[in-house]
């Protein structure tokens, strides 16, 4: 494959891409709720390109929801991360793609997730890892789900990161309110308290994603909770 | 006496000063050691605050950028709170941390059970590839913390503990010292429980080996020292029988047999003093004296 053709895929492409890895042709984007953000995240926002997946400088999106990475690999598959070739492995002994994803066997992704609430904590070392280096342009994304916002390791990391100031840190938090017990006067408002800046948009629109995605939060972290349909 | 944690705050500013891939990252514990160094680095001596699932991720990630980061805290706090963190976030994501603890198995029996964390270096058996030093002296302690740090990018713990020694030992990160030879069995002295051991085998014709480092466990030097029978005795700070396996491995192709002393399973739901916690359960001198020239007999 060349890097031509990597870069021919679109977004219209990523059910394609899902459906080899799930042998079902019909997956429409709603099949993941993670979809739209990944894909705005990689195709618009993100400073890292395959050529760059182990700069110092490049930005870092750490997935920490690992569950369903179709729409993940897919996105990494679209961008040349990754060959298309792998996807219909998916979950196979010899294959690099498991359920949840490694960072070890995928060039590229940047943890290895599956426990839920690993991913801002280890983001939150990752901002002050960059920040001590003098690296103060590269900015650290991490996707969580709002189920897995239960996890009080989350909660840790934000109180944190709010009074420290990681103004290079960046949640997207998928809303589709699976959590069991709900988030009461909504996540953004978590967030909020503990001095983030926080947006909450609709997680289908890919202009307001990248409008929330690049809003200025100058001396703050900066949430985006991406509201998506409730889980079936 | 110069306490090990004193120590790790002195070498540890120190090596701030020199390496700046190096950073420490707290749980509230232990900071005041870090104030003079953390108002020159403040971007290198990170307090979470009382989080400890944090401090682990924190040094992860801090890792994940090319760092060498050093996290402190009580051993319960470190080691068994956040186990999955240290499971997860340093050994499945490939990444490395020295991870300092304090007060061990028994150190501040007055604070109790919540205060004590004497299966620390049994829950490390589980993961893969740590390495373990239990120094037994602050002077030890010295030279193994900054072997640790400047270790490569391999995960280490570093076991400090109030309970020490009367003087260190030329100690050898990985390797057991000979201090005393004998021709029967070899009785094997894990960082602070040495001069104990030393005063229980006064005159026994035993090996007394002497272990700063146990994980990797030095099994050419157990096996060099065995006299005419393959006993041994082990006599570790924390959970009585943590480093049998590592010495059955050692001896799997000789018949031998092993007791393994430390401290027991059962909650002592005592309060009191180090010492009266030692006795209690068999780790003062009389107490092993008696339990190996049993085994021994």
């Amino acid at each position: 494959m060349t890097t031509t053709e990597i870069h021919s895929h679109g977004f219209q492409d990523l059910p394609g891409l899902m459906g080899l890895m799930t042998g079902d042709e019909k997956h429409g984007p709603a099949a993941t709720s993670t979809l739209d953000a990944l894909w705005v995240l990689y195709d618009r926002v993100l400073r890292v390109t395959p050529a760059t997946v182990d700069a110092p400088d490049r930005d870092r999106f750490l997935l920490s929801k690992g569950h369903g990475p179709m729409a993940y690999y897919a996105v990494l598959a679209a961008k040349g991360f990754l060959p298309v070739e792998l996807l219909p492995g998916f979950g196979g002994y010899d294959s690099p793609l498991g359920h949840h994803p490694d960072r070890l066997l995928v060039p590229g992704v940047e943890i290895g997730s599956g426990s839920l609430g690993h991913g801002l904590p280890l983001a939150v070392g990752s901002a002050l890892g960059l920040r001590a280096q003098g690296l103060t342009d590269p900015a650290v994304w991490t996707l969580i789900g709002d189920a897995e916002f239960d996890e009080g390791s989350n909660h840790e990391a934000l109180a944190f990161a709010g009074a420290a100031g990681l103004d290079r840190l960046h949640v997207v938090a998928i809303d589709n309110s699976s959590a069991t017990h709900g988030w009461s006067g909504g996540i953004a408002a978590r967030f909020e308290a503990a001095g983030w800046s926080a947006r909450t948009v609709d997680g289908r629109d890919h202009e307001a994603l990248f409008e929330a995605f690049t809003a200025p939060h100058p001396g703050r972290p900066h949430a985006v909770v991406a509201q998506v349909e409730t889980k079936n | 006496m110069e306490t090990m944690r004193e120590r790790f705050a002195v070498v540890t500013s120190e090596l701030l000063e020199q390496d700046p891939r190096t950073a420490v990252v707290l749980a509230d514990i232990g900071t005041t050691g870090f104030a003079e160094v953390a108002r020159r680095h403040p971007d290198r001596v990170v307090n979470v605050g009382i989080r400890e699932q944090l401090l682990i991720g924190t040094a992860a990630g801090l890792a994940l950028t090319g760092m060498r980061p050093i996290a402190h805290t009580f051993a319960s706090f470190l080691v068994e709170r956040p186990f999955e963190q240290v499971k997860l976030d340093l050994g499945h994501q490939g990444v490395g941390a020295v991870l300092v603890s304090a007060l061990g198995s028994y150190d501040w029996p007055a604070g109790g059970r919540t205060h004590m964390a004497p299966g620390d270096v049994a829950l490390l058996d589980t993961l893969p590839g740590w390495t373990v030093h239990v120094p037994g002296h602050t002077d030890e302690a010295d030279v193994l913390l900054r072997h640790a740090v400047a270790d490569g990018d391999a995960n280490v713990y570093v076991r400090l503990s109030a309970h020490q020694n009367a003087a260190a030992q030329p100690v050898e990160p990985g390797r057991f010292l000979t201090v005393r030879r004998g021709t029967g069995a070899v009785v094997l002295a894990v960082g602070p429980m040495l001069d104990a051991v030393l005063a229980a085998t006064e005159g026994l014709d035993v090996t007394v080996l002497y272990a700063a480092s146990v994980r990797p466990f030095d099994s050419a030097a157990l096996r060099a020292a065995l006299g005419s029978r393959a006993d041994v005795v082990l006599v570790e700070p924390y959970l009585a029988g943590t480093s049998n396996n590592a010495a059955h491995e050692a001896l799997a192709d000789l018949p031998h047999r092993v007791l393994g002393l430390g401290v027991p399973r059962e909650e002592h739901r005592r309060y009191g003093s180090m010492d009266e916690h030692l006795a209690a359960y068999g780790l003062d001198a009389a107490g092993l004296r008696a339990r190996i020239t049993g085994f021994l007999r």
